[in-house]
C-alpha cells in the first residue's frame, strides 16, 4: 500500500514505471487518499504517541475518576481515573498489531494455497475441499475452545499478553485466508490459459519460475485488496473478542476492551464509548477506502481511463 | 343477563384482588432474568447460586428461611424442636412430619421414601454431591411411616437443621432419580434438566445455559397458587443488561443480583419502570488464596494438596496482600450504599460477628512493604520482590463483571506498590461458577493463585458454612472437583473447631466457636474478605409479592408473586 508510492517518486517522466501509473490512478480516488492519510496518522499516533503522551495507560489515579475532557486528560478519564487518551493510544497499538499480523498470516496462507491449487491441477480438488472445510468453521466458538486448550501453555511460554497475542493472531489468520485463496485460485486458472503463459511453457520454464515470474505479479491486485480488507476484518474480530470479555487480560487496553468497559456508562458518560468506537470504525473505514482505491489503481483496464 | 352480570362481577373481583383471591394462572406470564445462566436444575450437582435459585422454583425443602432469617415449615407440617418433641433430648435425632396430601407435579404422592432417597442420593460414596456438607454427621435417615422421617446423627447435633432445610437441600423424587446414583448422577440429563418437584412451577423446557420455561404445577398444594400460569427464566448476558431490561425497558419482571456500579443502578431506577430492592445478609466478596500449586506443568496433580504453593504458603505474603487493600475505597467504587467494608468472612448474624480483625479496615502499604522486607522478600530489578529465586507474581482470576474488573485493576495497582506482580484473568460467569468438571476455568478447580467471588450461606446457622474450610472439603480429582474449600486450606486446629461446634448445643458457646473459626481463617489469611454486600435485585412495578430474602433462594416465595394491575 504505502510502499507502492515510494519507489521512483521523483523520477523524471520518460521511463514511466508501473508503480508511478498506479500512484497516479490512486491519487484520483479522493476517498482512498483520505483513508491513507488517516491510516498513516493513526499508525504514527499509536507508534509514537505513547512516547509523547507519557501517562501509563494502566495507572489508576482514583481521585481523578470520571472526569470530562481537560488539559490534563484531553479525552477524560474512566471510572478508575485511568487516562482515556493513553488507553486509546495503547489500545490502538494492540488492535493494529493484531490486525496487521493476522492479515499477513492470512494473506501468506491464502496466496500460497490459491496459487498451488490454481496452478497444479491435481492439488486443486483436495485444497479447495480444505478451503470449504475452513469456511465452515465458526470463528468465535473455535477461538473459545482454542483459548481454553492452549492458554496455559502459551502463557507459560510467552507470558500472558504475548501468548494471547500469538493465539489470537494465529486463529484469526488461519480462519480468514479462504477468501484470498479462492480469489487467487480463480485468477490463476484464467491466467494459465493465456498466451504468454503458453509461450513460456513452450520454452520449458519450470513451474517455480512460472509462478514467481508470470503468475504472481499478475494476481497482485486481488491480493493487495484482500490484504486491506483482512486488516479491517482482523481488527473487528479482535474487538469483538475483547468486547465479549475474552482474549487479553481485562486491564490490558485494546480498542474492543475499552468499548466493552464503557458500555455500562453509555448513559452517564457517552463520550467514553465515543473514542474507541470512533477509532475502530474510522480505521476500518479508512482501510476499506484504501482497498477500494488500490483495486482501481492496480487494474490496468481501469487505470489510465 | 343475570349470568352475565354475575360472571362480570366474578371477573372484576378477580381482577381487583390479585394475590389473595386470584385463581391459579390468572396473572399470565412472568419473565425472570438471571444474568448467569443455570447449567442444570439439580442443585446437588452444582455449587452455583444460579442453579440453586432456578431449581427452587421446582424443588422444595422440608423447611426454609424467611426474609428475617427465621425458619418456616415448607413441606413439613412444623419445624421440629426439643420443646415440641421433634428433636430428641440428646440432640442426636430429629423427626420431620410431612404435610398430608402432598403431590409431585406428575401427580404421585410425596412420601418419606423420597426424603430418605434424597439423603442416599447426596451421600453416595461415588458421587460428587455439591451439597455434601448439609448432610454432615448424618448416620441414617429412616422412614417411620409414609409421612414421617427420622434423621439420626452420629453425634449430638445442636443445630439439626442441616439436612433437607433451605434451597441447598431440597427433596428429590425417588422414582425419577433412582437410576442416577453415584457416578451416574451427571449422566442423567433428563432428570437433571427437568426434575419433578413439589414447587409452584414445573419445567416445560430446559436449555442449559440459556432459557428455562416453566408452567404452573397443577398439583401444587395451594389451589390458588401460583398466580402465574407460565414463567420464563432467561439466563445469560450481564448485570447491566439485566438491570436495564427490568428498570428501563420493562421487558422482564425480575432481575437477580444486580452487581453494578452505584451510579449506574441509580440512573436506571430513575427511569421509573421498576424498583431496586436491597437487603444485607451474609454475602461477602472475598479473595481466596490458593494453598496449592496451580502450575500447568504438574498435569493432573496441579492444584492438589500434593504440591504446596511456592509463594502463598508464606503467611507474611498473604498478610501483606491483605494489608495493601483499601476496603473502604472498594466499597465506594463498587457498591455505594449497598456494601460495607468487612474484615470477616462471617459478617452476620450479629452474635457471630467477630471484632478481632477490624485492623484490616485501614490500608497499610508501608506496613505491608516492611513485612515483606523483613520476611526476606527483596525487590528485584523490575520492582517485583524475589526470595530464593521465587518471584512474587500472581494470577488473579474472577468472573466477568464490570465491578469485579474494576476491583481487579485497583487491587493489582496496590499489590504492585508493595512489589507484587499480578496478572488478571476474567472468565465468563456461567463457566466460572458452572461447576463443570470438564472445564479448567471453574472456581472449584482454581487453576490460579488467587480468585475473587462472593459467597454466602442460607439460613442463620453458620455451622455448615464454617465447615467449608475443613480439609476434607477441598475440591480434588477424587471428588470430581466438588467441594467448598477452594483454598485447599488444611489445619488440624481448624478441623478440631469444626468438630467441636458439631457437638456443642449452647448458643453462646456456638457463637464463640464460630468467631474462633472466623478469626482463625482471617488471621491465617486464607480468605481476604473485601466487601459485605447487600443483595440487590430489581422487580418491575407491576410485579407484586416480591419479598427479597437473603437467607434463602430469592425465588423462595414465587408462589405468592402476582401481577399488579
Amino acid at each position: 500500500m504505502t510502499e507502492s508510492a515510494l519507489p521512483a517518486a521523483h523520477d523524471p517522466p520518460p521511463p514511466r514505471s508501473q508503480w508511478l501509473d498506479v500512484w497516479d490512478q490512486f491519487k484520483t480516488h479522493r476517498g482512498a487518499l483520505w483513508g491513507m492519510g488517516f491510516f498513516v496518522t493513526v499508525l504514527i499516533a499509536v507508534l509514537l504517541g505513547p512516547y509523547l503522551w507519557t501517562i501509563d495507560a494502566q495507572f489508576i489515579d482514583i481521585r481523578a475518576r470520571n472526569q470530562g475532557p481537560s488539559f490534563a486528560h484531553p479525552f477524560g478519564t474512566d471510572q478508575l481515573g485511568r487516562d482515556t487518551l493513553a488507553r486509546v493510544l495503547a489500545g490502538g497499538r494492540v488492535s493494529l498489531a493484531v490486525g496487521i499480523a493476522a492479515m499477513l498470516l492470512a494473506l501468506g496462507l491464502g496466496t500460497l494455497i490459491g496459487l498451488v491449487a490454481g496452478y497444479f491441477k491435481r492439488l486443486d480438488g483436495p485444497l479447495m475441499r480444505l478451503t470449504d472445510l475452513f469456511l465452515a468453521l465458526p470463528l468465535l466458538p473455535l477461538l473459545l475452545v482454542v483459548i481454553m486448550l492452549f492458554r496455559d501453555s502459551l502463557r507459560s511460554a510467552f507470558g500472558p499478553e504475548t501468548g494471547i497475542f500469538f493465539l489470537i493472531v494465529f486463529i484469526i489468520g488461519i480462519t480468514s485466508w479462504m477468501q484470498t485463496a479462492r480469489i487467487v485460485r480463480g485468477d490463476v486458472l484464467t491466467l494459465k490459459e493465456r498466451e504468454f503463459v503458453l509461450a513460456s511453457q513452450s520454452i520449458g520454464t519450470p513451474a517455480r519460475r512460472m509462478i514467481t515470474r508470470h503468475v504472481l505479479p499478475n494476481v497482485l491486485s486481488p491480493i493487495m485488496v484482500s490484504a486491506t480488507l483482512g486488516i479491517a476484518n482482523a481488527i473487528i474480530t479482535e474487538s469483538a473478542l475483547s468486547f465479549l470479555g475474552l482474549g487479553f487480560p481485562s486491564d490490558f487496553p485494546t480498542w474492543g476492551r475499552l468499548l466493552f468497559d464503557s458500555t455500562d456508562y453509555l448513559q452517564q458518560y457517552p463520550e467514553r464509548v465515543l473514542w474507541p468506537g470512533l477509532a475502530i470504525s474510522l480505521t476500518v473505514l479508512s482501510v476499506n477506502y484504501i482497498g477500494d482505491g488500490l483495486r482501481d489503481a492496480l487494474d490496468p483496464r481501469i487505470r489510465g481511463r | 343477563m343475570k349470568f352475565k352480570t354475575l360472571a362480570l362481577a366474578a371477573m372484576l373481583s378477580v381482577a381487583f384482588t390479585p394475590g389473595t383471591l386470584a385463581e391459579r394462572g390468572s396473572s399470565g406470564h412472568v419473565n425472570i432474568i438471571y444474568w448467569q445462566a443455570p447449567s442444570t436444575l439439580n442443585p446437588y450437582l452444582s455449587g452455583g447460586t444460579k442453579e440453586l435459585e432456578a431449581a427452587s422454583l421446582v424443588l422444595e425443602p422440608l423447611a426454609r428461611y424467611d426474609e428475617t432469617g427465621s425458619m418456616v415449615p415448607w413441606l413439613a407440617e412444623s419445624v421440629p424442636t426439643v420443646e415440641n418433641g421433634g428433636v430428641s433430648e440428646d440432640l442426636t435425632s430429629i423427626t420431620w412430619k410431612l404435610k398430608p396430601n402432598l403431590k409431585w407435579s406428575d401427580g404421585s404422592d410425596v412420601t418419606s421414601t423420597d426424603v430418605v432417597f434424597t439423603w442416599t442420593y447426596c451421600t453416595h460414596p461415588d458421587g460428587g454431591c455439591a451439597q455434601n456438607e448439609k448432610y454432615n454427621d448424618v448416620k441414617n435417615v429412616e422412614a417411620l411411616d409414609d409421612l414421617t422421617v427420622k434423621v439420626i446423627f452420629g453425634v449430638p447435633k445442636p443445630f439439626p437443621y442441616g439436612p433437607f432445610v433451605g434451597a441447598q437441600a431440597p427433596i428429590l423424587q425417588a422414582k425419577q432419580f433412582a437410576e442416577c446414583m453415584g457416578e451416574k448422577a451427571p449422566e442423567c440429563t433428563e432428570a437433571n434438566f427437568g426434575p419433578v418437584g413439589t414447587g409452584p412451577f414445573m419445567v416445560k423446557e430446559f436449555r442449559p445455559n440459556d432459557v428455562i420455561s416453566f408452567e404452573a404445577n397443577q398439583n401444587y398444594r395451594d389451589a390458588a397458587k401460583p398466580a402465574f400460569a407460565t414463567a420464563t427464566l432467561k439466563g445469560g448476558g450481564d448485570a447491566a443488561a439485566a438491570g436495564r431490561s427490568v428498570l428501563e425497558t420493562g421487558e422482564f419482571d425480575y432481575a437477580w443480583n444486580l452487581q453494578l456500579a452505584p451510579d449506574v443502578i441509580k440512573a436506571m431506577e430513575a427511569k421509573g419502570k421498576g424498583k431496586v430492592v436491597a437487603a444485607f445478609g451474609t454475602l461477602v466478596e472475598r479473595i481466596i488464596i490458593n494453598f496449592t500449586d496451580p502450575d500447568p506443568a504438574l498435569g493432573a496433580e496441579r492444584a492438589t494438596a500434593k504440591h504446596p504453593h511456592p509463594i502463598l504458603t508464606d503467611v507474611n505474603v498473604r498478610k501483606a496482600l491483605s494489608m495493601a487493600i483499601d476496603r473502604n475505597l472498594l466499597v465506594e467504587i463498587g457498591y455505594g450504599t449497598t456494601g460495607r467494608p468487612t474484615c470477616n468472612v462471617l459478617p452476620a448474624p450479629a452474635i457471630y460477628r467477630s471484632s478481632a480483625n477490624d485492623a484490616c479496615l485501614t490500608q497499610d502499604i508501608e506496613g505491608a512493604k516492611k513485612l515483606l522486607e523483613d520476611a526476606g522478600w527483596k525487590p528485584g530489578g523490575d520492582g517485583v520482590r524475589v526470595k530464593d529465586g521465587k518471584r512474587l507474581t500472581l494470577l488473579y482470576q474472577t468472573s466477568t463483571n464490570a465491578v469485579r474488573q474494576d476491583f481487579q485493576a485497583l487491587i493489582k495497582q496496590w499489590w504492585k506498590e508493595i512489589g507484587v506482580e499480578t496478572e488478571l484473568r476474567n472468565i465468563d460467569a456461567s463457566v466460572f461458577f458452572g461447576s463443570d468438571p470438564g472445564s479448567p476455568d471453574t472456581f472449584q478447580k482454581f487453576f490460579a493463585d488467587v480468585e475473587m467471588y462472593a459467597n454466602n450461606f442460607d439460613g442463620t446457622d453458620p455451622e455448615a458454612y464454617m465447615s467449608n474450610w475443613s480439609c476434607k472439603q477441598a475440591p480434588r480429582p477424587e471428588t470430581q472437583w466438588q467441594g467448598n474449600n477452594m483454598a485447599r486450606y488444611c489445619s488440624q486446629e481448624y478441623d478440631g473447631l469444626v468438630a467441636e461446634m458439631a457437638s456443642t448445643g449452647d448458643i453462646n458457646e456456638r457463637a464463640r466457636l464460630a468467631k474462633a473459626m472466623n478469626d482463625k481463617l482471617m488471621q491465617d489469611y486464607v480468605i481476604l474478605p473485601l466487601v459485605d454486600r447487600g443483595r440487590v435485585s430489581a422487580h418491575s412495578n407491576t410485579l407484586g409479592g416480591v419479598v427479597l430474602n437473603t437467607w434463602d433462594s430469592e425465588l423462595w416465595n414465587a408462589a405468592d408473586w402476582y401481577r399488579e394491575k
